[in-house]
Order: C-alpha cells, then structure tokens, then sequence
C-alpha cells in the first residue's frame, strides 16, 4: 500500500470526501436487512431453529423430562423451565447470523455486495438487523407454546417489559458473536460444527433446564457464572416463576441475575462487535 | 485538469506493475494493463494464472501489494467508492441471489446503487426485458438453468450503467447453445460501446470478443496484441489430417510436411498429422487467407497421392499452442485456488 504514497494523482480526480457513501448507510442496510428477511421467509427450514425447535424444546421437557425433576423450593416445573428455554433459544441465535454470512462469503454474495458502492459497514449491519428481527420469532412462538403447556407470569406489566426487554438486548449481544463466528469459521458446515461443539454444551452446563444446586462441585460453579444460567434466572425473577427468588449467599451472578446478565450483553458488545468487525474485514481482504 | 480531462477522458483502465501476494506465493507479479475507452479487452490464461485477482483488485475486492490502478480515472486503492460507482462486475460464479426472483436481484442491484426503489424497479423490468428473461422475472432465480443464470448476472451488472464491465469466465461451464447466447449478448453490449475487461480460458472466445488478448502466466503478462499477431506467433492455423491406414501415416506426413514447410506433428495411433498451415516465418501481414490456401494446396496433394483420408481440415491454434509457443511448456492449472506456485519448478 506504501507504493500507493507517490502515485501520481487521477488526471480527474477533485478533492472530495472519501467515504461519499456513508450517507447512504442506513438506507443501505435496510435494503440489505429486506433481503436477508426474504431469505429467511424462503427457505423456513432454515428457521427451524428458531420456531419448530424451541417449542419442541418445551414440549420435551415439560412433558417427557419434567416429571423427574423437582424445583427447589416447590413449584412447577413447566414455569421453571420457561425461563431457560428462553436463554437458551436466544444464546442460540448466534447461529442464524453465522450461517448467513457464512453463506453469503461462500457463495460470492458478499463480493457482489462489496463491488457496488455502498459502505461495507451496511452489508454486516443488514445482516445484524434481519437477525434482530428475526429473534422475535423464537420468542413469540416460545410465549405461546409455554402457555400452552401451563406457564404462567405473575409478575406486573414494568416487570415483564423489562424480561422481553432483555431478551431483545441478549439477542442483539448474541447477534455480534454470531458475526464473529460467521467471518471466523470458513464454512456454513463448520458453523454447524461449533454449535454442536462449543455453543450446545454452554447452554446445558447452565441453571436452563435443572436447577445449578444438583450439579457436581466444578459444573456447579461453571453453571452459577454462565451468562446461560443468569438469563435464565433473571428471565424466572422477572416473570415471579420458580427458582426466580435469587438467593442472598452463594455467588454474585445468582444474587443479582439482571445485573449480571446486562453485564454479560454490555460486555459481549463491546469485546465482539468490533473483533467481528475486524474479523470480517480480514476474511474478505484476500 | 479539468479542461486536460475534457479534452482527453482517462482511459478506462490503466494499471502499472501490480503486484499481490498470498503468503509467499505471486498471485500477480508485476502485471500492467491499459484499457481504452469502448475497447474490449481479454485477459487469457489458464487456471491460477492471476485473471481473477486481477479482475479483483481492479474491481476495489482486493488491495494490491504494489504497484497502481486506475478504473476511469478512479484509484482503487485511495478512491474505491468512485471506482464501485463506475463498474460493473460479473464474478467467475454467477452471483445471482437464489432465494430472490430476477426482478427483486436486479431492484435489489439497483437499491443500492442509490437509483431509488420506483427506478430501480423500473430498471429491472427493462433489462430483464434485454436479456429475454421477462417471463422468468417473477422466479426464483435458483430455478433459473445456468444460461438464465449469467444472463441475469450480466444485467445486475449493467444497472447503473457501467463504465467499465469487469466478466470473469463469463461463459466457464455454460453449453455451447448457452455460451453462443451470451456472446450474441456481449456482441451487443459491445456495439453500444461498453468497455469491457474479460477474463477467459478459451483462445477462441477472446479471438470471439476481445481488440487486445494479453496473455497471462504465473501473475505475469507474456504476451500482448490481437488475436491475429498471436496466432502468428503461434504459426497461425494448423492443418489436420486424419489419414484412412495406419501403413500411409508416414506419406501423409511427408506430404504435409512439403506443403507446410514445417516438421508434422505425427501421432501414429490417433493416424492425425497436424503441421502449421504455413510455416510461422513465412506468414505475410495478412496471413488469414493462407489457411484456406494451404488447405486447398494440401488437399490436391493428397489426391494425386491416391491416399485415403478420413479428415482433413484447418484447426484453430488452442490456449495450449499459445503457451507451448511462448513459454516453450503446456498451459498448465496452479494449484486450487487463484494463487500461483512459488516456483514453477516445483510443479515440474
């Protein structure tokens, strides 16, 4: 790039602003977040993760698992269990923006995109707003489903605002890992990989679907710090279901569950959307 | 300068000792180009020899290690927007989105080129309209067969109207009928005075489309000029026979060797002998015709031979003649991958 220093200037080149485009952002990225919500209208299959499983999810365990597990402290477990349905569905929705921007680095879309003249910023936040949209799916087919099978809130209308208020943040936070790995790992089928691999077992070694108090002694500690489990418990204490009372011993995160997690979405922001950024621009440099 | 690029427009493409590096091997190595305004222009090489990272740090995708390019006068390293603003890039797979229909990929196109959705929109219709996909606008365009396919890429090409279109292998795995399509279509283009950079395999295509081959080679151009002056460096074309009896092979050999001037190429169990259609010293300026004369020569000589042929006829020299000439080897495929081996040697 040093050899570009003493180039002679453009014989029609005039002073003007570099990044002339980045007028054009927000209209940019809407136009690419409308393509990303026709994708997904599409292909359904592809949203299975975040209709068919998560209500499937619920059935399972209210119906084949729950018997055998009690709530500490009494109370129905189809109520305990909403909360970590929840968490989990929305750690996984990392994945649908993975596999986008996956798919789209491999199937050339990404440099159809980045030879017209729009701020490549807008290609990575179209793909962020389509998933943001598309994490209100989960959640609303998981609200319904788990009043199907005898979930209940019963907490007040501030309280519960502020539980689907922080499962928007967390899904917003979750959506920057998901950019990461898409620009990380090479291909959609490696995607696939490392949410069996890595992001499966986090949302499991967590308070979502048994509270963390069975746990053995390292899980258990494992389990009380995961960001998994505090939105899973501050999701239970914001809607008033079982195991939602957080205690006053034991560790920080299960003492103050919505601090915690806030923490966590704050913190997953800052660390990963300028990493995903950064990381993006390098996987589409060569 | 204004008045300097009234009078005069920058050329449409203009680059000066491009290099790029991939790890320690040259994808391009020192390459230069100069494109003039509604000139076509072919970038002819065999697979990994640098035509797609050419065509990508041209088209802003990639930044050069060393050296400059200017696209219509644009930078693409300091001033990438202006250059994005004035191309049109058809990538080596059709890059069309197959979850949209050909009228939402081409207003999607158009979106984001700035034209406003109700232009865009009207945009599409017309160049689906061009290139005869109006009764398939409404389809997904993963339905589309492969032809359909690059023929929808090449109009979200031409959207913003271009002033430089950038193809790479526009017509690599398409059929034959697919392939003469699209030439018709890029034939048209080019008389309503588009400039165009393309990137092909085929000899005969860049003779098809292109005023200027540069011929490349591990990242390196060897060889410049119209399709005419390459083929007389490479002899111009090839006289075949494909003689009846293996025992008149020989005959044959020595007969075509008379009318060529130059030694045959003699394949015994193929029973082919194939000679340049006139030796390569000897052809005039005008050596087009000479072909045909040598052939006609050649087949006079074979009757009052008596020898039975079962095909006789004139050959195009291929990308391999023109390699076999100027690098002394076959073309041959780098590794996967658009990168060149470090060292030629190594493949050898």
């Amino acid at each position: 790039m040093s050899a570009q220093a003493d180039a002679a200037p453009a014989p029609m080149s005039k002073p003007k602003p570099r990044d002339t485009a980045r007028g054009t952002f927000l209209s940019d990225t809407w136009v690419i977040a409308r393509r990303g919500i026709l994708h997904m209208r599409r292909q359904p299959e592809a949203l299975s993760d975040a209709t068919i499983q998560p209500v499937m999810f619920v059935l399972l365990f209210a119906f084949v698992f729950g018997g055998a597990i009690s709530v500490p402290g009494g109370g129905s477990y189809k109520e305990f269990l909403m909360g970590g349905i929840f968490a989990q569905t929305i750690v996984f929705g990392c994945f649908g923006v993975a596999l986008a921007l996956s798919n789209d680095r491999n199937n050339g879309a990404i440099d159809r995109f980045h030879s017209l003249p729009i701020p490549r910023s807008a290609v990575l936040a179209g793909h962020a707003v389509a998933n943001l949209i598309r994490s209100f799916l989960p959640i609303g087919f998981m609200t319904v489903a788990g009043f199907v099978v005898g979930w209940r809130i019963h907490s007040g209308p501030l309280d519960i605002l502020a539980a689907y208020g922080l499962m928007v943040v967390f899904s917003f936070a979750m959506i920057w890992i998901g950019v990461l790995l898409g620009s990380l790992v090479p291909t959609p089928e490696g995607v696939q990989g490392v949410a069996f691999v890595v992001i499966f077992p986090v949302t499991f070694i967590a308070s979502t679907f048994v509270p963390t108090s069975t746990l053995p002694s390292v899980l258990k500690t494992v389990a009380e710090w995961n960001p998994t489990s505090s939105l899973a418990n501050a999701l239970r204490h914001l809607f008033e279901n079982p195991g939602g009372v957080p205690p006053t011993d034991g560790a920080w995160p299960l003492q103050h569950p919505v601090a915690y997690t806030l923490v966590w979405a704050i913190g997953i922001v800052v660390v990963c959307a300028p990493l995903a950024v950064m990381q993006y621009q390098r996987s589409i440099k060569s | 300068m204004a008045l300097c690029s009234a009078v005069t427009p920058p050329p449409a493409i203009e680059a000066h000792g491009l290099v790029k590096r991939y790890g320690d091997k040259r994808a391009l190595d020192g390459v230069d180009l100069d494109v003039a305004r509604g000139a076509v222009c072919a970038l002819l090489g065999p697979n990994g020899a640098g035509k797609t990272t050419a065509v990508r740090v041209l088209t802003t995708l990639t930044l050069p290690d060393e050296g400059t390019a200017r696209v219509a006068g644009h930078d693409v390293v300091d001033d990438p927007v202006a250059v994005r603003r004035v191309l049109g890039l058809a990538a080596q797979d059709a890059t069309v989105d197959g979850l949209l229909t050909g009228h939402e990929n081409l207003t999607m196109i158009g979106e984001l080129h700035h034209l406003g959705r109700k232009r865009a929109q009207a945009r599409a219709t017309e160049l689906l309209e061009q290139f005869s996909l109006t009764d398939a606008s409404r389809k997904l365009a993963k339905e589309y067969s492969g032809g359909m396919r690059r023929r929808l890429d090449l109009a979200a090409t031409l959207v913003a109207e271009p002033e430089v279109l950038f193809l790479d292998e526009p017509t690599t795995g398409l059929d034959p009928r697919a392939r003469n399509e699209l030439w018709d279509v890029l034939d048209q283009l080019v008389a309503g005075g588009a400039t165009l950079l393309l990137t092909t395999q085929y000899l005969e295509e860049a003779d098809r489309l292109a005023d200027d081959i540069v011929v490349v080679d591990h990242g390196r151009v060897i060889a410049r000029g119209d399709a005419r002056s390459l083929k007389r460096q490479v002899g111009g074309d090839q006289l075949r026979v494909v003689v009846a009896s293996r025992e008149d092979v020989d005959a044959v050999a020595r007969i075509v060797e008379r009318v060529s001037g130059a030694a045959p190429v003699v394949d015994h169990g193929a029973r082919s002998v194939i000679a340049p259609a006139i030796d390569a010293g000897a052809v005039p300026a005008d050596g087009a015709g000479h072909g045909v004369a040598a052939l006609g020569a050649l087949a006079e000589a074979l009757g009052t031979a008596g020898v039975a042929v079962e095909d006789l006829g004139l050959a195009q020299p291929t990308l391999d003649d023109v390699f076999l000439t100027l690098t002394g080897k076959p073309a041959e495929d780098a590794d996967a991958g658009d990168a060149t081996p470090t060292a030629e040697e190594v493949a050898r």
